[in-house]
């Protein structure tokens, strides 16, 4: 118990984040490819992501809850280093939320304001996540490299983001929008390659007790599939893209598919390069842990709500599933 | 300008809080009030309940959404600003936080797209249950976080090891003394918030002349609710205020302004607490009426301020929150009853009643301040009562980093505060659909000049 609870803890953690990622990072995307699209484009872009996006942002207070739950140790120390850029992302996430709702209760006067609210909102909550993401791969360090690194992260993450809101757009609309979905996938694809690229070359490099993970023997090789397997995909979204046919006739969402992969190879690369550390070179999760009494009395709940949401989840995206419309509340 | 980071974290948790509490406090309320709008309709299949529904479900889902990203901040803010608080007391607060989590936020978000944009893709009774489990996430979101609070106030089922909290027993942590009371009053004040609030746009709207039938029959539900639920918060109110006597005298103590400890002490209704003089200036009392309130007794015994001298909140701030939230509280009696009686059969509200119900739209924000202000300035110095200062688990960051967010903070909230206040009076500016629909009418219960 002592040693799985931790494991079991830092495993939710891990599973939620990525769910976020994915999951709010197609709206986030929708959000920062705004300006790109028409007027009545806007209404139909953010009629897809309508009646998703409170959900899909639940999934973070989810992480970062369990974060703070079962490693309270660690949450503060984390918490504390990321202050700057936590609270950047928090004003990026309240203006995006609100800019949502009040682009259309404000009048047509002001919907204007609320778009470009929207877009900067999207904008800097993805790039300030970016930036924790690259600053606590780096193991928290206050150096040149740590945030060189960081910041290199705090672009990738809006590229993929906006690929995935791209992919979104692609299932979710038609026509005009549908074939600039296309256009947009098409652009972001190459910068979020090389993106990818130089985070996956730039990691050994930021963090030494990464790279000592990475390079010894056996383990380099049971890793390769991840860099492989990101490869074979990447090429397969290139393709995928360059058939417009087979992306009219409903193929699309396997760009997102595609990209669902690429992140979660990401994250399982990651989750190995971490474990069973809690802060990187610091802290490991054993240490971090709550008192196992806690840990337990919160499994129980976890238990049986997880499968409950994850049900209902699946059932809200089956009602809302087919192409965009416009939104009503009537 | 140095301030001191300490004094800086906390007033940067208490703005954020206080902003935060504010869409709670009506959604909770009004998710209620559209979920029994909902059922009048299906019930009856009367149009106008279903105009009603779409008129307010806007403001609600206005009001969710900054609910939400107003939380996401709080769940941050513990790790920021306290980072020592969850270092002592996370193995108590981490498990009632997840449990919100995963039993409330989640069952509230993602049931609300289909509550807001589903009435044409599902049956009306799925969207019926749809908005009933919204409601009811937002009940389950209050229940945790409350007893979290409370459980800081009042602390209890926990043995402490090394200076780390441990739970001995979750339902004495969970049912800690004070969390009944405090659940009933927060969920009571926020239906009363969202009362005054329908009541409020209702007569405003009717004043402009942009009502139909629709709103009248909400402005009336309005105000049943609150002539109702008024009193009922008021009596809550006082035994709220008995388990703080027992548990957290100092607290009393300060709400009264009452410094020495007396047997039979007499109620301060108005005066000036002044805390270097350890007296109330310009004093108004009535003889005797702090016992017989808080110990039901006319010689009973308060124990006053001096006894917990260095180790009492600040007494100013609490005193006059208190009165402000017992204000408004009798303030709403009487307009609600006084609505009440105008409104009864198929009476018409004369124009006055109008202003005064327009006037009190936000009356229950204004309560709802006051009363948290009592609560947690009134535990002053603890953060978890009697056993760990608030001092001893801040954050060290610097003080022109806290002041640089603070600002930030403070700018978005007014930005979107006014904004807020703006939709809503935009939204209700528009003629009620349900006049343009029913053919013939005129704003017949418009009040006559
Ligand atoms: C519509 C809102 C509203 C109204 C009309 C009232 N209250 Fe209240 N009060 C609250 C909303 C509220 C609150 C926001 O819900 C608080 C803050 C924390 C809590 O538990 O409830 C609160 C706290 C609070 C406390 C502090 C408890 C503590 O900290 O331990 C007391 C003693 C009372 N109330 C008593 C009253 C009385 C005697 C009222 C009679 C008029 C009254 N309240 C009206
Ligand atoms: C139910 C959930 C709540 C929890 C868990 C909570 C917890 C806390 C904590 C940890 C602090 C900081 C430590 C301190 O200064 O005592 C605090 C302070 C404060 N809170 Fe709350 N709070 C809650 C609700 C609220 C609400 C709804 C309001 C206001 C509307 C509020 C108003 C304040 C204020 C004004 C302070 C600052 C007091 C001071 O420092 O003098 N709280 N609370
Ligand atoms: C320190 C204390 C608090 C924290 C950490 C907190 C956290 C949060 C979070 C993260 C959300 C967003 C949930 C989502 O993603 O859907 C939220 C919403 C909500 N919170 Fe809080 N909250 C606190 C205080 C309170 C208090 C005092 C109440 C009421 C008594 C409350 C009631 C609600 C409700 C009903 C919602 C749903 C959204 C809404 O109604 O606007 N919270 N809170």
């Amino acid at each position: 118990m002592e040693y799985w609870l931790p494991v079991v803890y830092v495993s939710i953690m891990g599973l939620a984040l990525l769910v976020y990622v994915i999951l709010d990072g197609y709206d986030l995307g929708v959000g920062m490819l705004l300006p790109a699209a028409s007027e009545a484009e806007k209404d139909t872009m953010i009629a897809s992501i309508g009646p998703f996006w409170d959900a899909n942002e639940t999934w973070i207070v989810l992480g970062i809850g369990v974060l703070l739950i079962a490693f309270p140790k660690a949450h503060g120390v984390v918490l504390t280093a990321l202050y700057i850029p936590v609270t950047l992302m928090l004003f990026g996430l309240t203006l995006r939320g609100v800019a949502f709702d009040m682009r259309v209760k404000a009048g047509d006067k002001r919907k204007g304001m609320w778009n470009r609210a929207f877009f900067i909102g999207s904008l800097v909550a993805s790039m300030s996540q970016g930036w924790m993401l690259g600053f606590y791969i780096t193991g928290l360090q206050n150096n040149p490299v740590s945030l060189i690194f960081a910041a290199l992260i705090a672009i990738t993450l809006p590229a993929l983001y906006v690929m995935l809101g791209a992919a979104w757009l692609m299932m979710k609309t038609e026509t005009e929008l549908f074939n600039k979905a296309v256009k947009w996938a098409r652009i972001a694809l190459l910068p979020m390659g090389i993106c990818l690229l130089l985070v996956s070359i730039a990691t050994p490099l930021a963090s030494s007790v990464i790279a000592e993970r990475w390079f010894t023997l056996p383990a380099a090789i049971g890793l390769l599939p991840i860099p492989l397997s990101c490869a074979l995909v990447y090429f397969g979204m290139s393709w995928l893209l360059s058939k417009p046919v087979l992306l009219k006739r409903g193929w699309g969402w396997l760009l997102f598919g595609g990209l669902v992969v690429i992140c979660i190879m990401a994250s399982l690369g990651l989750a190995y390069s971490i474990f069973p550390d809690i802060i990187i070179g610091q802290m490991d999760i054993w240490t971090a842990a709550a008192a196992t009494d806690s840990l337990l009395f919160l499994l129980y709940g976890v238990a049986i709500t997880l499968p409950a949401i994850i049900g209902y989840s699946i059932f809200v995206y089956r009602v809302f599933h087919g192409k965009a419309t416009e939104l009503s509340y009537e | 300008m140095e301030f001191d980071p300490f004094v800086l974290a906390r007033i940067q948790f208490a703005a954020n809080i206080s902003f935060h509490i504010l869409f709670p406090a009506i959604s909770i309320g009004l998710a209620w009030l559209l979920f029994y709008f909902r059922v009048r309709f299906t019930l009856s299949g009367d149009q106008l309940w279903d105009y009603t529904y779409n008129f307010w479900v806007k403001i609600f889902a206005l009001t969710f959404a900054l609910g939400v990203v107003s939380g996401i901040t709080m769940s941050f803010q513990f790790g920021t600003n306290w980072p020592g608080f969850m270092e002592k007391a996370g193995n108590i607060a981490g498990p009632l936080l997840g449990y919100e989590v995963l039993t409330a936020f989640f069952l509230e978000a993602s049931f609300l797209g289909i509550m807001l944009f589903g009435k044409n893709r599902v049956s009306n009774r799925l969207h019926l249950i749809a908005t009933f489990l919204v409601a009811f996430g937002t009940m389950l979101s209050a229940f945790w976080i409350l007893s979290l609070n409370s459980w800081m106030q009042t602390p209890a089922g926990h043995v402490i090891v090394n200076g780390e909290f441990m739970v001995e027993s979750w339902w004495e942590v969970i049912f800690n003394p004070s969390f009944p009371y405090r659940l009933a009053h927060m969920v009571i004040a926020s239906l009363l918030t969202s009362a005054f609030l329908v009541a409020g746009v209702s007569a405003w709207r009717a004043l402009k002349g942009m009502d139909g039938p629709g709103t009248w029959k909400v402005m009336k539900t309005g105000v049943v609710l609150a002539a109702v639920l008024t009193p009922l918060q008021i009596f809550v109110g006082d035994l709220h205020g008995l388990n703080t006597l027992e548990h957290q005298p100092a607290k009393v103590a300060a709400m009264e302004a009452a410094w020495e400890t007396e047997k039979g002490a007499p109620l301060v209704l108005f005066g000036w607490p002044d805390e270097d003089r350890r007296e109330t200036r310009w004093a108004l009392e009535i003889p005797k009426g702090a016992s017989l309130i808080l110990t039901h007794e006319l010689d009973g015994e308060i124990r006053g301020l001096n006894e917990f001298e260095g180790e009492h909140p600040p007494v100013a701030m609490v005193f006059w929150a208190f009165r402000i939230m017992v204000g408004m509280g009798v303030l709403m009696l009487i307009v609600s009853w006084w609505g009440g009686w105008s409104l009864r059969g198929e009476h018409k509200p004369g124009k006055p009643l109008l202003h005064v119900l327009s006037w009190m739209t936000f009356s229950g924000w204004v309560a709802v301040l006051a009363g948290w202000y009592v609560t947690e300035i009134g535990r002053q110095p603890w953060i978890v009562y009697g056993l760990l200062k608030v001092k001893d688990v801040v954050a060290d960051h610097s003080s022109a980093t806290l002041t640089g967010t603070l600002a930030g903070y403070l700018l978005l909230y007014v930005f979107l505060l006014a904004s807020y206040i703006g939709a809503i009076r935009y939204l209700a500016t528009k003629p009620a659909r349900s006049q343009a629909l029913t053919p013939g009418y005129t704003t017949k219960h418009a009040p006559t000049e």
